[in-house]
């Protein structure tokens, strides 16, 4: 059975199902995370005694781990643009790149986890560590769901680029709007978790 | 969005100026965190710099700056007013006890006098 409206715009909406799909889940994805810094909001606002992010946490490491991120953006946006160019070996280098800087992101993560682990710095030990070890988990999550939906585009799933080549690009534009998302998400985490 | 390669190629141009400015304005995001202002000024500083990388985000790499649909400008638009009213929930909260040096409990908090007599 054929989907419809997975390449050509609906009369009613004006866009495709895709992008229609993709942005009403990126809403409820804002919520989520509005809730979230909503209750840090709430927490920090309410607390005698808040600490500096930086005297817990290993601040050039997050800078650099927000630059990696901005970077894996920027690749995400150039492989979108390469399938648009019609230069499929630029997407696969773009794609690729994008999964390499997002599991860099991830290993970085990993490690900065592993420290406050070996340091016992762990959620049940203050309101803020239970919000950095919350918020940033939930984040990480949604960087392995990129990097698997990102991997299969790159790998067994670009095989539609031979046959349909407008829903490939469809789909690695949806890709690439939740992996900005992210991205995004991460943007106003790292000042609020390792700066303030 | 438009398909022309014209386009394409001026849009490739715009990601890599977008690209350079948050990477400057993530140096200057931890940059100004060492400047010795007062926590409000701080937070505000900080958040600013924040909003400018995720408008730049949101306006150029997810092509929002070019969206023509309705749909989406109206999602957006609700989803917008919904996060507001959840940022201001804690803020209501906290309006009950304006002037009243009461605050929540929190696991970073010294014990209170009250319970160590107990």
């Amino acid at each position: 059975m054929e989907i419809p409206y997975t390449v050509e715009e609906r009369p009613d909406t004006g866009i495709n199902n895709v992008r229609l799909g993709i942005w009403l889940f990126l809403a409820s994805e804002v919520m989520l995370f509005g809730g979230l810094f909503s209750t840090y909001v709430l927490l920090r606002v309410g607390a005698t005694e808040w600490p500096l992010g930086a005297s817990l946490l290993n601040v050039p490491i997050g800078t650099f781990n927000t630059i990696v991120l901005i970077g894996s953006s920027v690749t995400m946006v150039m492989a979108h643009s390469s399938l648009k160019l019609s230069d499929f070996n630029k997407y696969k280098l773009y794609m690729g790149a994008t999964i390499l800087l997002a599991l860099t992101f991830l290993c970085v993560k990993g490690y900065e986890y592993w420290e406050k682990i070996e340091s016992a710095h762990l959620p049940a030990d203050s309101t803020y560590l239970a919000i950095y070890w919350t918020m940033t988990g939930l984040h990480g999550i949604h960087i392995i769901g990129g990097v698997i939906v990102n991997a299969y585009l790159w790998g067994p799933g670009s095989g539609m680029w031979r046959t349909k080549r407008e829903q490939f690009e469809n789909r690695v534009e949806a890709a690439g709007l939740y992996w900005h998302f992210v991205d995004l998400v991460w943007i106003f985490l790292f000042p609020v978790l390792y700066l303030l | 969005m438009s398909g022309s390669l014209e386009e394409t190629k001026k849009h490739i141009a715009d990601y890599k100026k977008v690209a350079a400015t948050l990477a400057v304005l993530t140096v200057l995001t931890v940059a100004v965190s060492y400047l010795d202002v007062t926590v409000p000024l701080a937070i505000l500083i900080a958040l600013v710099i924040a909003t400018t990388k995720g408008s730049l985000v949101a306006s150029v790499f997810m092509h929002l700056i070019g969206e023509r649909s309705r749909t989406v400008h109206w999602t957006l638009a609700l989803t917008a007013l919904f996060w507001v009213v959840l940022m201001f929930i804690p803020l209501l909260g906290q309006a009950d006890h304006i002037g009243v040096p009461k605050t929540l409990s929190n696991a970073n908090a010294p014990a209170a006098h009250g319970d160590e007599a107990h």
